[in-house]
This record gives structure tokens, sequence and C-alpha cells, in this order.
């Protein structure tokens, strides 16, 4: 058995949501962002943690964010993650093609609820 | 850019694995610590906090497999972790692995060697413009003996004819044979060897050769016949010989008695058109001394035939011209000289492709090669069979590991895989032990047929082409060798390996017809072996007529034609000196590949159609070379030629039915008449493998119409030695002849020796080679025969034990564990044995009064293939009786 991963859109709208988080937040270690997550989905997306944590790598690893040890509030030692120049062009490039997803999509609905008699 | 920056990225991570996996580890632990602080903090219990900290989080495996999948490149890691382990499991079975390792570098080792030879020598095109553009003219016909012949050599009035003629269609340049000369730089006391040929002088430019030094020959020394005296050094000679000297233009040099002028360096690589024999210095073919003969054939045509032009039209019109040349040369001569141009008038002309060149080893070896390489592809075969068999039994004992990896989720492309590079791993090692091994063994090889007369120097590049083919043969290997691991790894049913075993019965058959096919192969291998040897043996053996130990041929030329007088009084000198037994003077030595013949007449006889053999000899020639006189007498200083000749047996048997010639007589070409005043026994004229030439034996010195001896500057005097080696006596000899006579120069000293096992060359090359393949094909089919019956014996084990148990005999077990192999074994010797016959009209022309029918020949291989196979049996029969029922049924 292999492990089944996420799909696409699944992965690519959680790595949406981190880079906004961190652009939001700045600087923010892995337990952080997923505390963040939630908190704004209001937790209506039921995304296992642990899910985060390959997000992030791949993130990294394309060179949207940077990440190095720090301290966190509690004088634990956590592993600290932001956003690169990179990061935050890919941020404002993801973000508009959002939005013009969610116009055209938008623009459907529209139109069936004008068909109502 | 992303996705570069990933790719580079997931490529470092497969050398931080453990940095990385550390780090993961940490933040996760730190992760969780967060989480259940948070709901501590929440007001929920430990143990509660706990548990919905690890909820939330999720599977902790499946993050960690998810990351890990991101952070490498996870096919490369397998490929690593697969070599890594493949390596560890040939380590395992040391002996097994060596033996295959061995193998398999002894028979890729034998295929590289074989191929760069058979490129070098007959495929690789020559390093020139448009080489396959290049064709060679050739006549074919029945020749002036009666017999089929084949000819490559032409005059060169006729080759100016058909050059003119076909000039702005087609270019033709003459191209001599290459030649082992006397030149020298300085006086004729220092006289060295060079290798020199005759060329066109257009043949540069169309070769699109630039001079490395200096000029190349040109049209201009095309004009006229001996007046060209320039000469173009080889890049090779020219580091070789004169040390890269930069002065080297304008030096001059003699041979013969012109001086020569050097006016150029060729450019590197080009050593001439005949691979094998590379060319020291070029000189225009005008000044060739038969340049304007049209009775002496010395040169090949080779004609450059542009793209697109059709062949058979220019055929026939050089054939036409040819013809013509030579009725008219048939118009002019005199009587029976007709006969000797009639044939070939007659020939048939074809335009053969010349490509790689036009060298006469090409066509002494081309069988040869193609039948060693035959041989070689035979070994290549069995190896890999043997292999094949090896891996099987090994995969079959990893059936159970397999099945394993199956059910925890091993994809079946990851098992063939694992296969394949297990196998990749031993035919790498294999083919670089065989790299080595081939770099070794290809120059031996090529000494074998390098003699005294013709130095072979064949160039054995490693260029693209044979590393081509090393990767082609290196793919062959690998997937013959993990192609059936790796299908049965594929194929593997988890529960059925796991409960114990698959069935036998299927693989077992497998392994069977792939040791007929083995044996079948081996029994070729050592029946060809054995016709080879037969050969070299037969022709080795064959009866001389004269005694060839002790004897020196030292080749003397004299600056201007001398008095026979002089020539004698010479030999007396040498005669006179310590160590020698007896002397004599001769043209040419016997078996020393030099020939003259001509057309006998005998009054009141019908013209004879086959021609006699000539050779001219002083007195006590005979008793020197100690061939038996049988009737009448020997040379008396007083003969002379023409008048008295001395014939042997086939002489008189051609000539006067087998009846006593003493005291008959016959003319030479209707002009010189001789008297027989001796006969003896036969001897081999100038080839081991023609069948006895009637051959007339004629007085050294030669007389004119009144009796006037004519001046002789060449011979050969015949030296007997009292010690069994001639050779350390040379040196004295030429000394003797310096000194007597310092206007008498030696140009060759060889023994009698060297030129009959200069006969044998190729015969002694093909044996030699032909047994040693056979030694290892028979020692790999016994080891690929031991591997299967061993292997039979352990699955069998189990049932091998019950029997024993219940009273079977010691012979019962052996026949039942032998019985399928060896009836494999018979299948394929009779298949090799069917092989063996069909290919004898292939190889007929190689063989020497040897019948592939013969007894003997069938029964060698058949023999070998027997006691091999019983050895080979031996061991696990042994193992299989000594089974102990009681201790294997526990065990089991």
């Amino acid at each position: 058995m292999t492990i089944r991963k996420t799909t696409d859109v699944r992965q690519g709208t959680l790595a949406l949501m981190v880079l906004k988080t961190l652009d939001v937040m700045g600087k923010l270690h892995g337990y952080g962002i997923a505390r963040r997550i939630a908190q704004i989905s209001g937790d209506r997306l039921a995304v296992n943690q642990g899910t985060l944590y390959p997000v992030l790598l791949k993130l990294e690893q394309e060179g949207s964010i940077a990440s190095d040890w720090g301290t966190s509030e509690n004088n634990r030692k956590a592993r600290y993650y932001q956003l690169t120049r990179v990061g935050r062009k890919q941020l404002t490039a993801e973000a508009q093609q959002w939005e013009e997803t969610a116009d055209i999509i938008g623009r459907f609905f529209t139109v069936k609820a004008e068909d109502l008699p | 850019m992303k996705a570069l920056n990933r790719s580079l990225a997931r490529f470092h991570g497969l050398f931080t694995k453990r940095r990385d996996e550390r780090r993961l580890a940490e933040e996760l632990e730190q992760h969780l610590a967060m989480a259940i602080e948070d709901n501590l903090r929440a007001g929920l219990s430990e143990a509660e906090a706990n548990r919905q900290a690890k909820l939330t989080f999720g599977s902790v495996q499946a993050t960690v497999e998810a990351y890990r999948d991101q952070r490498t490149l996870r096919w490369l890691e397998s490929l690593a972790s697969d070599a890594v382990s493949g390596w560890r499991q040939l380590k395992k079975h040391r002996t097994a692995s060596a033996s295959a390792g061995l193998s398999l570098a002894l028979a890729t080792g034998a295929s590289i060697a074989a191929f760069q030879i058979m490129d070098a020598l007959l495929w690789r095109p020559l390093p020139v413009k448009n080489p396959e553009q290049l064709y060679v003219l050739a006549r074919a016909g029945i020749g002036y003996d009666g017999k089929p012949t084949d000819m490559t050599t032409w005059t060169y009035p006729s080759f100016q004819r058909m050059r003119d003629a076909v000039q702005g269609e087609t270019e033709l340049l003459a191209v001599s044979h290459s030649g082992r000369m006397d030149i020298t730089y300085h006086s004729d006391q220092e006289m060295e060897k060079a290798n020199l040929q005759y060329v066109s002088g257009s043949l540069f430019r169309s070769f699109g050769l630039n001079p490395a030094l200096g000029r190349l020959l040109t049209e201009d020394d095309d004009r006229k016949t001996g007046s060209h005296p320039y000469a173009v050094l080889s890049n090779d000679y020219w580091v070789r010989r004169l040390g890269s000297d930069p002065q080297v233009v304008g030096r001059t040099f003699r041979y013969g008695d012109r001086v020569f002028e050097i006016v150029g360096v060729a450019p590197e690589r080009f050593i001439g058109t005949d691979p094998g024999l590379p060319i020291d210095i070029f000189l225009p073919a005008m000044m060739h001394p038969g340049a304007d003969r049209d009775d002496a054939v010395w040169h090949r045509t080779l004609a450059r035939v542009p793209p697109g032009a059709s062949l058979e039209p220019l055929r026939q019109k050089l054939e036409a011209i040819s013809r013509g040349f030579e009725r008219e040369r048939m118009e002019r001569a005199i009587g029976s000289s007709k006969r000797g141009v009639d044939w070939l008038t007659k020939m048939t002309l074809s335009l053969r492709p010349a490509a790689s060149g036009v060298s006469p080893l090409q066509r002494t070896y081309r069988q040869s090669l193609l039948v060693l390489a035959l041989l070689v592809i035979l070994i290549l075969l069995i190896t890999c069979v043997n292999l094949a068999n090896l891996m099987t039994v090994r995969a079959a004992s990893r059936a159970r590991e397999m099945a394993l990896r199956v059910s925890i989720g091993a994809g079946r492309w990851r098992l063939i895989q694992m296969a394949l590079v297990e196998s990749a791993i031993l035919a790498f090692v294999g083919i670089s032990a065989g790299t080595m091994f081939a770099a070794w063994a290809a120059p031996v090889v090529v000494g074998q047929i390098n003699h005294a007369d013709t130095p072979v120097r064949l160039a054995l590049l490693v260029d693209m082409r044979v590393l081509a083919f090393g990767v082609l043969l290196t793919f062959g290997v690998v997937l013959s060798l993990g192609l059936i691991p790796a299908l049965r790894a594929a194929g593997v049913d988890p529960i059925t390996a796991l409960k114990g075993g698959e069935n036998p019965q299927s693989r077992r058959r497998g392994m069977h017809t792939l040791i007929a096919v083995q044996v079948a192969f081996c029994f070729l291998v050592l029946f060809l072996a054995g016709v080879f040897a037969s050969t070299l043996e037969r022709l080795s053996n064959r009866p001389l007529g004269f005694s060839a130990e002790r004897i020196l041929n030292i080749e003397t030329i004299a600056q201007r034609g001398q008095s026979p007088v002089f020539w004698h009084q010479l030999g007396d000198r040498l005669r006179a000196t310590p160590g020698v037994e007896s002397v004599s003077l001769a043209s040419s030595a016997l078996l020393g590949g030099m020939s003259s013949n001509s057309f006998i007449s005998i009054k009141g006889q019908p013209a004879n159609p086959n021609p006699a053999y000539f050779h001219n000899i002083a007195p006590e020639w005979l008793r020197v070379m100690k061939i038996p006189l049988i009737d009448g007498r020997d040379f008396r200083p007083g003969d002379s030629s023409p008048g008295a000749a001395i014939v042997n047996e086939a002489f008189a048997r051609e000539y006067f039915n087998g009846e006593n010639p003493i005291g008959r007589s016959f003319a030479r070409n209707e002009r010189s008449s001789y008297q027989i005043v001796g006969l003896v026994k036969d001897s081999p004229y100038r080839s081991l493998r023609e069948p006895i030439l009637p051959v007339a034996y004629l007085p050294f010195q030669t007389v004119d119409a009144s009796g006037t001896p004519h001046p002789i500057r060449f011979g050969r005097f015949i030296v007997r030695t009292i010690a069994d080696d001639p050779l350390p006596l040379a040196a004295a000899l030429r000394r003797e002849i310096a000194q007597a006579r310092p206007d008498f120069r030696v140009s060759e000293i060889v023994t009698q020796k060297e030129l009959v096992l200069a006969q044998t060359v190729r015969e002694r090359l093909l044996a030699m080679l032909a047994i040693f393949f056979a030694a290892v094909a028979a020692l790999l089919a016994g080891i690929g025969l031991y591997g299967v019956l061993d292997y039979s014996v352990l699955q069998r084990r189990r049932e091998i034990g019950i029997r024993l148990a219940i009273g079977a005999q010691g012979t019962q077990i052996a026949s039942l564990v032998t019985k399928e192999v060896l009836s494999m074994v018979f299948l394929g010797a009779a298949v090799g044995l069917g092989l063996g016959l069909a290919s004898g009209q292939y190889i007929e022309s190689l063989l020497y009064q040897v019948k592939v029918t013969d007894i003997n020949i069938l029964a060698i291989p058949s023999l070998t293939v027997l006691a091999v196979a019983l050895l080979a049996a031996l061991a696990p029969v042994l193992r299989a009786v000594r089974i102990d029922p009681v201790a294997m049924l526990r065990a089991e």
C-alpha cells in the first residue's frame, strides 16, 4: 500500500494558506502556523496538522519560504519559517488567480439564480 | 524556476538524510509538546491533552513518509540501496559470484578483442575523404593453369588507358603492394628496411589529405616514367625513424639505383590503403621499374565513383578497355606466348567496395576471423546461459524474501529493479575485467600473425565504434542476465512462496532447456577446435621432401652484376667459415613465396596446358637441402642455362607419363632447350597447401647465345650449419661477406625453418584460439551442469530422503537425479553434432586434408562432452546418495 497523497488542489490551497499566514504574522513556527490556519478557517477545514510539514518542505525547496532555528515563547527550541521575496511575489500572483476563479464561478452561480422562475 | 529549484534541492537531499530526519523528528516533537501544553492550559487532563494533540496532528508515520517522499529523489535512493544490497548478495556467495564474474570477463573480453581486431582489419573505413566512394578493380576467370583465379593487380599501361578513358566521370588511382625494401640514408653499408608503396600522384588529393610538413605528391608527379624521384614519408615513420626532424624536407635517401628526395610528410593516421601493413614511404607510381611494361602486373587499381553514378556502365567500359589492351598484347605475342595472354582477354572485370582498404591481409584472414567471431559468440552465449541459470537458482532461493517484500508493499517494478540492479553490478564488474583482458589479448593475437616477411601492425584504436560495441554488449549482457530473475521476481505469488515453495517443475524444465542449448554450443566449439587442430597437425607434418633444419638463407645483392665465378668464390669463403657444414647458391628459397613458371613443350608431344615451375640452383644445392637424387646426376660447375636440367618426379609424371626422363629434352617457351640430367624426389614448391607441382631445376648461371655467362646481381646463399641453431652464425657470415667483397651486401638472413613456419601462421592462429575457446567452453558447460544438478538435488532432497528411507539403492537415486539432465546433454550434443556437420561447407577452405565427417573428428567432442557431464554429475550424485533421511526429515 502506498500513502495516498492529498489532491493537488488541497496541497495547493494549504500552501497558499501557509504563505498568507506568514505574510500576516511574519516569523512563525510550524505549530503556530497550524493553529492560525485552524483559527481562521474556523475549524471548518478538518486538516491533519501533520500534512503541514511536507507542504512546508515543498515551499522551502521552491524557495518561497526560509527556515531557521529559534526559541519560542516558552523557551522551547523551534523551527521558525518566514516568507521570502519570491514567496511574496508568488502570494500576490496566486491571490489574484483565486479572485479571478472565484469571480468566474460566482457568475455561473448568479446566472442560475436569475433563471429561477 | 520553482521546479528547477525543487529538483536541485531534492537531489541535494540525497546526501543530507541523517540531518534532515533528525530535524524533522525534533520539529514534530516540539509541535506535539506545544499542542499538549495548549491543551493542558485549556483545562484538559493530561491523558486527554495527549490524546487530543495526537488526534489533531494525525498519523506521524504518514507525515514522516510524505516528508521523505518530498525530501529526496526516491527512485535514485532506491537504486542506491538496491546496489548496496546487490553487492552484499554477491559477496555472500563468493565462489559463485567469482566464477560468474570470471567467465563473464573472459567471454566479454574475448568479444571486445575480436571486435577490435575485426573492425581494425576488415570494417573500419580508411581515414580519407568519402571512403564509401572507393572501389577496387578486380579480374576473375580461368587462369593460365586452367583453374579459376581472381586477381587485383594490373599493368601500368593498361591502367593509364583505363584512367584516361573514364577521366571526368571516375577517378582511377594506382596503388602498389607494400614491400619491405632496402634503403639507405648514407652509405651502402648502412642499409635499412622500410615499407615502400608506389601510388598515383593524384592519390593524396583524391583522399583529401593535407601535408603535416612540406608537400604531398600531386598529378605533376604522374607525368613521365622515372622522372619524379620524390618521396613522401608517413607521419608514423617520420616520428619513429627520423625523430620528427623539422628539417626532413629536402633530405635524400638511396633506393635501388636512384636517389629520392623527401618532399613532405603525410598527415597523422594515414598509413596507406592496406590496414595492418602500414607504409613508411610513398613513391610516385611512375618511378616503379615496371611502369612502362605491359606484361608486369604490380599494382592495384582503385576507383573513386561519385555518388549517384551507376556502376554497371562504368564496369562494362573498363572491362572493354582492359580486354582490348590484352587482346592487342596477344596479337603482338609470338607462338605459345599467346597462351600466356589469352586467358587475360576473357577475364571479367568487377568493381568491389573498398571503403576499408585493400589489404591482402583482409583476404587471408577474413574467413578465419569470421570463424573466430563465431566461436567468441558461442562462448558468450554459453556464459550468458550459465549465468542465467545461476541467477535463476539464486532467485529461487530468495523467493521467500521476494514474497515478503511484495506482501509489505513493494511494487512489482521495485522487485524488477532490484533484480536488474544485481545483474547490472555483476555485468559491470565482469565487463570491466573483460575490457582489461581485451586490452592485453588483442595485441597478443595480432602479434601471432606477425612474422619476418610481413610485419603486421594493426592500429587497435579504442574509438566510438568500439565504445558503442562495448555499450551494446553491456546492455545485452545485463538484459540477458537480469531478465529471467526479474520476471520471476515480478511474477512471484506471496502466499504460495511463503507457504514453502512453488511448483519446481516448470523452473526445472526451463533450466534443462538452457542446459541443452549450452551443451550444443559447447559441442560445436569443441568440434571446430578439433577440426582446426587437426588441420594444423596435418599441414605442419606434411613431408617437405627436404631438410629444413639448420639452414640459413642469405639474400645477397651485388652492387653491379658479377660473374658467377665471384659468386662461387664467395660461397667457398663461406664454406671455410667455422661452424658451416655446406654452402650452395640459388635464385630464391624454397617455400619463400617466389615462383617462376612457363609453359614447356616436348618434341613429338601435343602442347601441355599445365605450366612447369622453375628454380635456379648451383651445384651442391641438392646436397645442402638434402633432396634425394633418384637417378642421374647433380649439376657440375660447367653446367649452365639453357643446357642441363634436373626435374622432380611430378615433372616426370606430368610430361613423360612417369617414365624415366633422363636424357630427354624439353623447350621452355619454345625458345630455350634443356636436357634432363637428373631426377629428384618431390617437395613443395611455394606453398604447403598446394599439391606437388612439376618443378625443373636449372643451373644458377645463365649464358647468352655465345656462351658468355650473364652477370648476376641477386643470389641466395643456402648455408647448412653444424650447430642446431643456425642464427648465431648469421652475424659472422654477414661479416665474412662484407670483408671478402664489400661490393656485395646482405639484404636479409632468414632461417629455412622460419619460412616453413610462416606457411602455417593462419592455421596456427586458428588452432590456438579454437583450443583455448574449447577449454573455456568445456569448463563453463561443466560449471553450468554442476550448478543445475546441485540445485536439483537440493530441491528434491525431501523426495530423495524418503526414497532412501524406504530402501532405494544408490544407483537408483543416481539415475533419478541425473536422468533428465543427461537426456538434455545428449540432446544438446546431437544438435551440436548436426551444427558441426552443417558447418562443413563453410569452413572447407580453412581445412587441410580434414573432412568434417571423419570419425576421429566426431569422436573427440563427443567424448569430451561425456567426460564433462560425468565429472559435473559426480559431486551432486554423491551428495544425493549421502543424504541422511532421518536428519533431513527431522530438519524439514
